[in-house]
C-alpha cells in the first residue's frame, strides 16, 4: 500500500532535474558587457569583430573575448568600469555606423545558454531604466489621409478634364458637387477605378449632384494600423541610436506604443531622442559646382559656395546642395519599396506625396529635367543626402527613384523617407524611471522576504507536523524550483510584484499540505491504521485542494486579462504558481510520504505531530 | 504539536446574530468612511507624476514642502518614503495649456529638483513615475471589470459545485471583506495602488476557499448528522475545520508577514491588504457565510439527494 508505480517517480525525478537546469542560470549572476550592432545597412562580421578586438588590445581593456553572435557582437568585461571604458573606445573606432551598447551578459555555461536556459527577464523595477507609454494620435493621422484623398480626388478630376462646382471636406468624407449629370457620372467611374478603399454616393441636392466619398471601415483600421506600424519602426530607428541593448518598443492596444529602455537612467536624453522630429527635405543639387559628373569632392574642406550646403551622402561622399527646400517630408504619404519592372526588375522605391506636395514637384522638376535632387533626412540637426537621382521627367504627386543598387537599400531608404515623418503625431502619457540602484534594492528586497517567510513556514510546519512537516516543505521547495524554472523558460518578465506574487503563492501553496496534515490526522484520530489514513487523508483533501486552486485561479485570469502593468506581473507569477503548487503538493509530496511510509507492513505510527486529545492536553 | 482540540462543537449559530450585527456595523463604518474620506488613489489612477528623492541625510518632509512652497509649487504632497532619507513628493496633474501634458509634467519635474538641489545638494532623484489622466480612467474601469469578473466567476463556480444560495452567501461573505479593506485604506488615508488592487482581488480568491471548505463539511455532516437541525450541522462544520483555517491562513500570513516587513515601501500596502484579508477572511468566511446561508434556507434536502447516489451511508463517525 502508498506505493507509486516506478514511472510516477521518473515523472517527479525528471521534472525536478529541468526544473534545476533551468533554474540555476538564475544563480550565475551576470557579468557587465557591451554589444556592438550595426546601424542601416552597416553589417556585423568577422571583420568588424577583429577590428573590435584590436580596438581593445590597444585601449589595453582586458576583455573575455569578442563573440559573434547573429547581427551583434558581444564582449564581456570583468567589471562595470572596464565596460564604460570599453564601450566609449568601441564607439570612438567604429564611428557612427554602429551602436555599442552596455548590457548584461549571463554567466551561465554555454551549454546551458545553448539549450536555452536563461535567467528571468526582470522587469524595469528590479533593473532599473525608463518607461514610456505613448499614446498615437489616430485622428490627426485619419485627418491626414482625408486630406490626401482630397487632393487626389482633386488631382484626378482635373487630368481627366471632368468639370465639377465644388469640392471640400466635410468631416471625415470628401464631398465633390457637379452641375451635371453626366460629369458627375463620368466621376464616378473614374473616381470607383481609383480609389478602391472608399465608398462612393451619390445624392441631388437642389440642382447639383453631389457625390460623397468615405473611407471603408476596413480602410480606417488598416490606416490606423499601418501609421502605429510606422511609428513603432520611427521609435525603433531611434531608440537605436540610445545604445541600449534589447529595446522593448511594441504595439500595446490599438493606438498605443510601449517603450521600455533597461539601463537608461536620463530620461530626459532617452526623451530628446524618442520625441525628436526628423524631417525629410527635396533639394535641388547645385550642380553648377560639380567637377565634371557628379563629384563635389573638391569641396570637402572648403567652405561651400554662395547659396548652397554641402552635405555628406549616405556613402560618405560630398554633395552640394541649393539652400531653396522644394518641399518637406510632411509632404509625403507614402514611400514603398519595389521593382522596376520595365527594366529588368530592378530596384527602386514609389513615392506619394499628397496634392500640395504633388504641385510643388511639378513646379520644381518642370525646368530641371535631367538635373540632381536630393532627399535629406535631417535628424539632430544633422543633414544626411539619402540619394540624390536625376530627374527623368516633370514629376507628380507619385514618382519613383529608379537606379537604386539593392532591393535592401530600396527598403531602407523607403523606410527612412516614411520614418522622416511620423504617420501620426504621439504623445506621452505615462514614464516611470527607476534609477538602477532602486532596481537591486527591489531585487534584495523581495529576496529577502521570501527567504524570511520560507523559513518561518518552514518552523512552523517542522514543528507543528514533524516528519509530515518536513515533507511538506521539500514539497514547497519543489514548488519554488518549479516556479522560477517555468518564468525562466517562458521568459517572462519577473516585476517586483512578481516577486510579491511568488511569496504570496508560495505562502497559500503550503495551504495545500496543511490541508492534507490534517485530514491524515483526523484519519488517524477517527481510529483507522497509518496507511489507510496516508491513502484517505491525501484522497479526500484532494476535492478541496482543487476547490481552492480553482478559486484562486478564477481571480489570476481575471488580473491576467485586466491588469495592466505591474498587475499583470503579477497575476502571471500568480496563476502559474498555482499549477505548479498543485503538482508539487500533490505528486511530489506524496512521492516522499510513499518513500518513507510505502511498503512498509508494519507502520504503527506516523510522524505527523500530536492526533491523540489525552496526550495534547498534557503538553 | 495540536493547537485546537474540540470535544463539542461551538454552538457558532446560536451566536450568529451578533457576529452578523459586528459585520454589519464594520461594514457601515467602511461604507461610511469610504464615502466620507474617499480612497488615497495613487497616481497610476489618477494621473499626475510621483518623484522618489535620496538625500544623504535624513530630512523632514515638512521642510520640503517649505522649499517646494518657497519656490512657488503648489499641490505637492510629500511624505517619508522607507528610510528617513527617503521622500516621495506627489505631484498633482499639471493643467497644460498649449503643450502636451507630459511636457508641463517634464517642466514641473525641472522646477522641483532645482528648488531641492537648492536646498541641499545630496537630493537625489531615484525614480520618477508620470501617468497621464486617460490611463488613470482605463485603470479604474479595468479594475472594477475585474473585480466583476472575480465575483460572476467565483459564483458560477460555487453554484455548480453546490448551490446558489451558498454562492450567494459566499460572495457576499467576501465582497463584505473587500468592502472592509478598501474601508481600512479609506480610514487610514493608506495608498491604493495598483499592486493593492491585485491584493485584493488575490485575497477574494484565496478566502472564498475558506467557505468552500466549511460548505463541504457541512454537506458531509448533512448525510451524517441525520437528526441534527441546520444550525447544529454548521456548527459542526465549523468546528471541525476551525483548525484547519486558522492554520493554512496563519502560515499564508507567514509570508505576508515577511513582505510586510522586509518588503519595503513598494510592498508595503500590498502586504498591509493582504494581512487585512487574511484576517476578515477567517472570520467572515465562516461566521459570515454560514449564517447567511442558514437565513437563505439551505436544508437537508439539498444535500441529501446527491448523496443517495453514491450509496449513501458512508458513516465513518460523526465529528468528535
Amino acid at each position: 500500500m502508498n506505493k507509486y508505480p516506478a514511472w510516477k517517480y521518473v515523472l517527479i525525478v525528471g521534472a525536478l532535474i529541468v526544473a534545476f537546469l533551468y533554474t540555476v542560470p538564475n544563480l550565475f549572476g551576470e557579468s557587465p558587457a557591451v554589444q556592438v550592432s550595426g546601424l542601416r545597412t552597416n553589417k556585423v562580421d568577422a571583420g568588424l569583430q577583429t577590428r573590435v578586438a584590436e580596438t581593445l588590445k590597444t585601449a589595453n581593456l582586458a576583455n573575455e573575448g569578442v563573440e559573434l553572435q547573429g547581427e551583434t557582437l558581444r564582449v564581456k568585461f570583468k567589471d562595470a568600469d572596464t565596460q564604460f571604458k570599453g564601450r566609449d573606445a568601441i564607439q570612438a573606432a567604429l564611428g557612427e555606423g554602429y551602436v555599442a551598447a552596455l548590457f548584461n551578459l549571463s554567466n551561465s555555461p554555454a551549454w546551458l545558454t545553448k539549450m536555452n536556459a536563461l535567467p528571468m527577464y526582470l522587469g524595469l523595477d528590479l533593473r532599473g531604466g525608463v518607461h514610456f507609454l505613448m499614446q498615437v494620435d489616430m485622428k490627426a493621422a485619419i485627418d491626414k489621409a482625408v486630406d490626401r484623398y482630397l487632393g487626389e480626388s482633386r488631382a484626378l478630376l482635373r487630368d481627366k478634364k471632368i468639370f465639377y462646382s465644388g469640392i471640400s471636406r466635410d468631416g471625415n468624407n470628401v464631398v465633390l458637387r457637379f452641375k451635371e449629370r453626366a460629369e458627375a457620372d463620368k466621376a464616378r467611374k473614374e473616381l470607383n477605378a481609383q480609389f478602391a478603399d472608399l465608398v462612393l454616393r451619390d445624392a441631388n441636392q437642389g440642382e447639383e449632384v453631389v457625390i460623397t466619398l468615405t473611407m471603408k471601415p476596413e480602410t480606417v483600421f488598416k490606416l490606423q494600423e499601418a501609421a502605429l506600424q510606422q511609428n513603432i519602426t520611427a521609435l525603433r530607428k531611434r531608440v537605436n541610436e540610445l545604445g541600449v541593448s534589447e529595446p522593448i518598443v511594441q504595439q500595446q492596444g490599438l493606438d498605443r506604443i510601449l517603450i521600455q529602455l533597461a539601463g537608461v537612467t536620463d530620461p530626459t536624453r532617452a526623451k530628446d531622442v524618442i520625441g525628436r522630429t526628423a524631417t525629410l527635405e527635396f533639394r535641388m543639387v547645385a550642380e553648377e559646382h560639380a567637377a565634371g559628373g557628379r563629384s563635389f569632392e573638391q569641396f570637402r574642406n572648403e567652405p561651400a559656395p554662395f547659396n548652397t550646403e554641402k552635405m555628406i551622402g549616405s556613402s560618405g561622399e560630398v554633395v552640394l546642395v541649393r539652400k531653396t527646400v522644394i518641399l518637406t517630408g510632411d509632404k509625403v504619404t507614402d514611400a514603398q519599396p519595389g521593382f522596376d519592372t520595365e527594366a529588368g526588375n530592378k530596384p527602386l522605391v514609389n513615392i506619394r506625396l499628397d496634392g500640395a506636395g504633388g504641385r510643388a514637384m511639378t513646379l520644381a522638376t518642370r525646368e530641371n529635367v535631367g538635373k540632381n535632387m536630393a532627399v535629406i533626412l535631417i535628424e539632430k540637426g544633422k543633414p544626411e543626402v539619402l540619394s540624390w537621382p536625376t530627374i527623368q521627367s516633370e514629376l507628380g504627386a507619385q514618382f519613383r527613384i529608379t537606379g537604386i543598387p539593392s532591393s535592401l537599400e530600396a527598403k531602407n531608404l523607403a523606410l527612412l523617407m516614411r520614418a522622416g515623418a511620423l504617420a501620426a503625431p504621439m504623445e506621452i502619457i505615462e514614464e516611470r524611471t527607476i534609477g538602477p540602484s532602486l532596481g537591486a534594492e527591489n531585487i534584495e528586497k523581495g529576496k529577502n522576504s521570501l527567504l524570511f517567510g520560507f523559513a518561518l513556514i518552514t518552523i512552523f510546519m517542522v514543528i507543528y507536523y514533524s516528519l509530515f512537516g518536513v515533507v511538506s516543505v521539500v514539497s514547497l521547495a519543489a514548488n519554488l524550483l518549479f516556479l522560477i524554472a517555468l518564468l525562466s523558460m517562458l521568459q517572462a518578465t519577473l516585476t517586483l510584484p512578481g516577486i510579491a506574487a511568488i511569496a504570496l503563492t508560495l505562502g497559500m501553496a503550503i495551504d495545500a499540505n496543511v490541508l492534507i496534515n490534517e485530514r491524515i490526522r483526523e484519519e488517524l484520530r477517527n481510529g483507522m491504521s497509518p496507511q489507510m489514513a496516508i491513502q484517505a487523508g491525501y484522497e479526500r483533501a484532494l476535492d478541496t485542494i482543487i476547490d481552492s486552486n480553482i478559486t484562486t485561479l478564477i481571480a489570476g485570469l481575471a488580473l491576467l486579462i485586466w491588469g495592466s502593468g505591474p498587475v499583470r506581473g503579477f497575476a502571471v507569477v500568480h496563476c502559474l504558481g498555482i499549477l505548479t503548487s498543485i503538482f508539487s503538493a500533490v505528486m511530489v509530496s506524496r512521492g516522499i510520504v510513499n518513500l518513507i511510509y510505502g511498503g512498509k507492513k508494519k507502520v504503527t505510527m506516523l510522524s505527523i505531530g500530536n492526533v491523540k486529545w489525552a496526550k495534547a492536553a498534557k503538553a | 504539536m495540536e493547537f485546537f482540540k474540540f470535544k463539542k462543537s461551538i454552538p457558532f449559530m446560536k451566536h450568529a446574530l451578533w457576529f452578523n450585527v459586528i459585520s454589519f456595523l464594520t461594514f457601515l463604518l467602511a461604507i461610511f468612511f469610504l464615502w466620507k474620506n474617499g480612497l488615497h488613489l495613487s497616481i497610476e489612477f489618477t494621473g499626475g507624476a510621483v518623484m522618489e528623492v535620496k538625500y544623504a541625510q535624513a530630512v523632514e518632509p515638512d521642510k520640503i514642502r517649505t522649499t517646494l512652497d518657497g519656490a512657488g509649487i503648489t499641490g505637492a504632497e510629500v511624505i517619508k518614503f522607507g528610510s528617513a532619507q527617503d521622500i516621495l513628493v506627489r505631484l498633482p496633474l499639471p493643467t497644460a495649456a498649449n503643450q502636451t501634458q507630459n511636457n508641463a509634467m517634464e517642466t514641473l519635474k525641472g522646477r522641483v529638483m532645482t528648488a531641492l538641489n537648492a536646498a541641499d545638494k545630496s537630493a537625489e532623484l531615484k525614480r520618477m513615475e508620470f501617468v497621464g489622466s486617460a490611463v488613470g480612467k482605463e485603470l479604474a474601469y479595468d479594475g472594477s471589470l475585474a473585480l466583476l469578473a472575480v465575483c460572476i466567476g467565483i459564483m458560477i463556480y460555487l453554484a455548480i459545485r453546490f448551490e446558489w444560495r451558498f454562492a450567494v452567501a459566499t460572495i457576499i461573505a467576501n465582497l463584505h471583506d473587500v468592502i472592509i479593506i478598501l474601508g481600512f485604506f479609506a480610514f487610514f488615508q493608506w495608498e491604493f495602488s495598483l499592486p493593492v488592487l491585485a491584493a485584493v482581488l488575490a485575497i477574494l480568491g484565496y478566502s472564498v476557499n475558506e467557505s468552500v471548505v466549511v460548505f463541504d463539511r457541512a454537506r458531509e455532516n448533512f448525510r451524517k448528522m441525520r437528526k441534527a437541525t441546520t444550525p447544529e450541522v454548521f456548527d459542526a462544520a465549523i468546528t471541525g475545520t476551525i483548525s484547519r483555517t486558522i492554520i493554512t491562513h496563519g502560515t499564508t500570513q507567514m509570508m505576508v508577514i515577511a513582505m510586510l516587513v522586509l518588503g519595503g515601501p513598494t510592498l508595503h500596502y500590498f502586504a498591509l491588504a493582504l494581512t487585512i484579508g487574511i484576517c476578515f477572511g477567517i472570520y467572515s468566511s465562516v461566521l459570515v457565510a454560514c449564517p447567511i446561508a442558514n437565513y437563505l434556507g439551505v436544508s437537508r434536502e439539498d444535500f441529501v439527494k446527491p448523496a443517495k447516489k453514491e450509496g449513501e451511508p458512508e458513516v465513518i463517525s460523526a465529528q468528535p
